[in-house]
């Protein structure tokens, strides 16, 4: 790897890499403040993480720039999406404001901070030249990190298995849903099924679309009298407003009557 | 160019997730922010160990990378758990405790 050639100073295809990703990803980060849904967000986010990645291969961290992309934009964000999906995909964010002039509060203390880092940043000097990896990545970027990983940093490296053991733990916890009815057993299901007010569902639900014209799953079953029976249909469909308006299925609204040819 | 410009990109990385976190509303946007705020700060420490010529910067990245990505976990999971009760993934809908 000599990716970083110069101290201080970085070779020409790594500064024509960096002016082209850098405001790309500036862009992309601002623009996941901007848009309205959220997995537009998310996806947003994933540029500008594998743009980091890029970023970590070109200053000779390889170890890290692959971890970039295999944890967050391979695991994280799928993590995210998985969640947005749960939540609710067009979950977008009204982009009015609650609290009454939080925005340009926030935009000027933003500017103010970004512009104290940037000006800190221009007047800070090393007091010597730096130095690029090409001595410390002698044997290898990986085995340079194992070898700090297991000697200087052991003990975090242990520290922070048992903080995933706990993450994992609490992720558990917390998804757990606690039931507070006794779960019926199939003998009690059984007798709620005859002994209920009616016996149409005494032999069990048809599943959505059977005899109805499509076998869609949110088109309901229809009886064999030809009404359509909602109840096929989940409910967490219905609940979404998924359904198909079953009123157009109903055999006895349908005109049944072939045609005579001429 | 000098090396010191991605420290340019991850201040300003830093700055723009600053400020997502304050004025998104939706919790898995404002966590995304949050993750974009270790991000940078991730940067930062990977220019630095190249600036200095040792990997301890680069390390600190690695475990910085797990410490977000035990924060996701637990974070998404409680976000989960606030939709299930509230029916909605808004930070401002959480305000049982003003009141």
């Amino acid at each position: 790897m000599q990716l970083a050639l110069e101290v201080g100073k970085t070779a020409q295809p790594e500064a024509f890499m960096f002016w082209i990703l850098g405001p790309m990803a500036v862009v992309a980060a601002l623009g996941m403040l901007l848009v309205k849904k959220a997995v537009h967000s998310a996806i947003l986010m994933a540029f500008v993480m594998v743009v980091l990645a890029i970023f970590y291969i070109a200053q000779d961290a390889v170890f890290l720039g692959i971890v970039q992309v295999v944890v967050y934009t391979g695991a994280v964000m799928m993590l995210f999406l998985f969640i947005l999906m749960l939540v609710g995909v067009d979950s977008s964010d009204s982009l009015t404001e609650t609290i009454a002039g939080l925005r340009p509060i926030a935009i000027t203390a933003a500017v103010g901070f970004g512009g104290l880092m940037v000006s800190l940043l221009g007047r800070a000097t090393l007091g010597r030249q730096a130095i690029g990896l090409s001595a410390a990545n002698a044997d290898g970027n990986v085995q340079g990190i194992a070898n700090e990983l297991f000697s200087t940093y052991v003990f975090p490296f242990e520290v922070v298995s048992a903080l995933l053991i706990t993450a994992a733990m609490g992720a558990m916890v917390l998804a757990h849903h606690q039931r507070t009815t006794v779960r019926p057993t199939q003998r009690q299901l059984s007798i709620n099924r005859f002994r209920g007010e009616s016996l149409g569902s005494a032999a069990g639900l048809p599943g959505p679309g059977v005899y109805a014209r499509h076998n869609a799953v949110d088109v309901p079953a229809l009886l064999p009298d030809g009404t359509p029976a909602p109840t096929s249909v989940n409910a967490s469909l219905e609940a979404r407003g998924d359904m198909l308006d079953y009123k157009s299925f109903d055999l006895s609204e349908v005109n049944t009557q072939i045609e005579e040819e001429k | 160019m000098n090396a010191a410009n991605y420290l340019y990109i991850s201040a300003l990385l830093f700055t723009i997730g600053a400020v997502g976190v304050v004025v998104r509303r939706n919790a898995i946007v404002v966590f995304m922010c949050i993750e974009l705020m270790l991000n940078a700060a991730n940067l930062s420490f990977v220019t630095f160990s190249r600036i200095n010529g040792d990997l301890d910067g680069q390390v600190m990245a690695f475990f910085t990378m797990v410490v977000a990505a035990c924060e996701v976990v637990v974070g998404l999971a409680i976000i989960v758990t606030i939709y299930r009760s509230r029916r909605s993934a808004s930070v401002d809908d959480a305000s049982l405790l003003k009141r």
